[in-house]
């Protein structure tokens, strides 16, 4: 079992030792939360990624339940952030609304995803 | 303040590099959609890619008449053009006889060439089919029981997730299955008196994906590094269909973990034997495995036909 420990531990090493970007943006995280509820309408959605984006080739959408486009317009990458991708919203009313985002980090690799969020009556 | 657009230079690079690219495209990893397949262990990946194992180090369980085989791997996979690639696997073989000393050398050096069928984004579906090639005379033969023959072995390889399922069954939508079907086709019926039978090859992978859950489902506060685990457990058999009797089928099942981060994925498995004649007891192996395509997005990580 030593031949088997020795890479892992190598490996496990080089976790710790690895730089904090990563080379496809994923979705670290949102406001809303991905699959949460809120009490009120949020006034944005606003997206954290593992990579810096591309500003020109990143989108957001958000919609309701049927299929209206809900949000305002273009998505921006708010200055000094450039992992951050937010989207101001129209006022919304209690439903499930559905977040489609298409991201280019800046070494060129697209990743896409989707997920919801509940305004609560 | 928002930032609306960068240095017109490098987006018009960027615009051209992406408008080279076919729709569709995998862009190496295993990305259909949303959903992101590791690399896995024992079973062949439904994807092009620009990767690279090294090592993959796996101690197996013991066969039946009590040896026991130690092996160190290298896997490359390099992308031809974004729905080609081909892959070059050698190892280093340690065996050990009961009550004998250790014998050591390198196995038959394999090779393949792959094409990505389809990429289905919305229903998170990958297909390719390839063609292995196992090298007669390119491991220690007699010593090791290398082949002293070469075996042809067309493979299709598929992966689906589940997440197009209805949002009302959220914690299944993070499952995924890939899966290999293939056939060998030794080119000698028989080696030093032993038959060289005609085998069909078959094995899955199931996964639950915690990355998937965390983007795509419900953020339940997984962080680093948690939130990258990818559990799952790998099976593979192959049944023999001629020239000896099915049941000499051999087959693994191996539960483990894969780690997957921006470079580099680690994964680590149990090996148990699935059949009398696979062996005994239990075994474990693990994998460092990179992601050239993340670790050199400009230059070796990109398909040889984009070079220029």
């Amino acid at each position: 079992m030593r031949w088997i420990l020795a890479p892992l531990v190598a490996g496990t090493a080089a976790i710790g030792a690895a730089p904090s970007v990563w080379a496809h943006a994923f979705l670290d995280h949102a406001s809303p939360a991905v699959g949460s509820s809120v009490p009120a309408s949020p006034p944005v959605v606003t997206l954290w990624f593992t990579q810096d984006l591309e500003p020109a080739f990143s989108s957001v959408t958000v919609t309701n339940e049927a299929g209206q486009r809900v949000d305002l317009g273009k998505a921006q990458i708010p200055q000094g952030s450039p992992d951050e991708l937010q989207i101001k919203l129209k006022p919304l009313t209690p439903g499930t609304y559905l977040v489609g985002w298409h991201v280019v980090s800046v070494d060129t690799h697209p990743t896409e995803g989707t997920f919801t969020f509940d305004v609560k009556p | 303040m928002f930032r609306s657009y960068t240095d017109a230079r490098a987006r018009f690079a960027l615009a051209a590099a992406l408008t080279a690219l076919p729709a569709g495209s995998p862009l190496a990893h295993g990305f259909a959609g949303q959903r992101f397949f590791p690399a896995t262990i024992l079973t062949d990946d439904p994807f092009v890619a620009d990767e690279m194992s090294l090592p993959q180090v796996s101690v197996n369980p013991p066969v039946p008449d009590g040896s026991r085989e130690t092996d160190f791997q290298i896997d490359l996979s390099k992308r031809i053009t974004p729905d080609t690639d081909v892959t070059i696997r050698d190892q280093w073989q340690r065996l050990k006889p009961a009550g004998l000393p250790a014998v050591t050398g390198l196995g038959a050096l394999q090779t393949g060439a792959q094409y990505q069928l389809f990429v289905n984004g919305p229903h998170e579906a990958l297909g390719l089919v390839g063609l292995n090639v196992s090298w007669a005379h390119t491991g220690r033969v007699q010593a090791l029981g290398a082949p002293d023959f070469t075996t042809l072995s067309p493979t299709f390889d598929f992966g689906k997730g589940l997440g197009d399922l209805p949002r009302s069954l959220p914690y299944l939508r993070p499952f995924a299955v890939t899966g290999n079907l293939g056939f060998d086709f030794p080119t000698k019926v028989e080696s030093a008196g032993a038959p060289n039978p005609n085998n069909f090859n078959y094995g899955f992978a199931f996964e639950y994906s915690l990355p998937y859950l965390q983007c795509c489902v419900k953020d339940i506060g997984l962080r680093e590094p948690f939130n990258r685990l990818i559990p799952l457990v790998e099976v593979a058999f192959t049944t023999p269909i001629n020239r000896v009797p099915a049941s000499q089928t051999i087959g693994t099942i191996q539960p483990g973990v894969i780690w997957a981060g921006q470079y580099f994925q680690i994964g680590a498995e149990a090996i148990l034997p699935a059949t009398r004649v696979t062996g005994h007891g239990y075994g474990g192996v693990v994998q460092f495995h990179v992601y050239l395509d993340d670790l050199f997005p400009h230059s070796i990580g990109r398909p040889i036909s984009e070079w220029w």
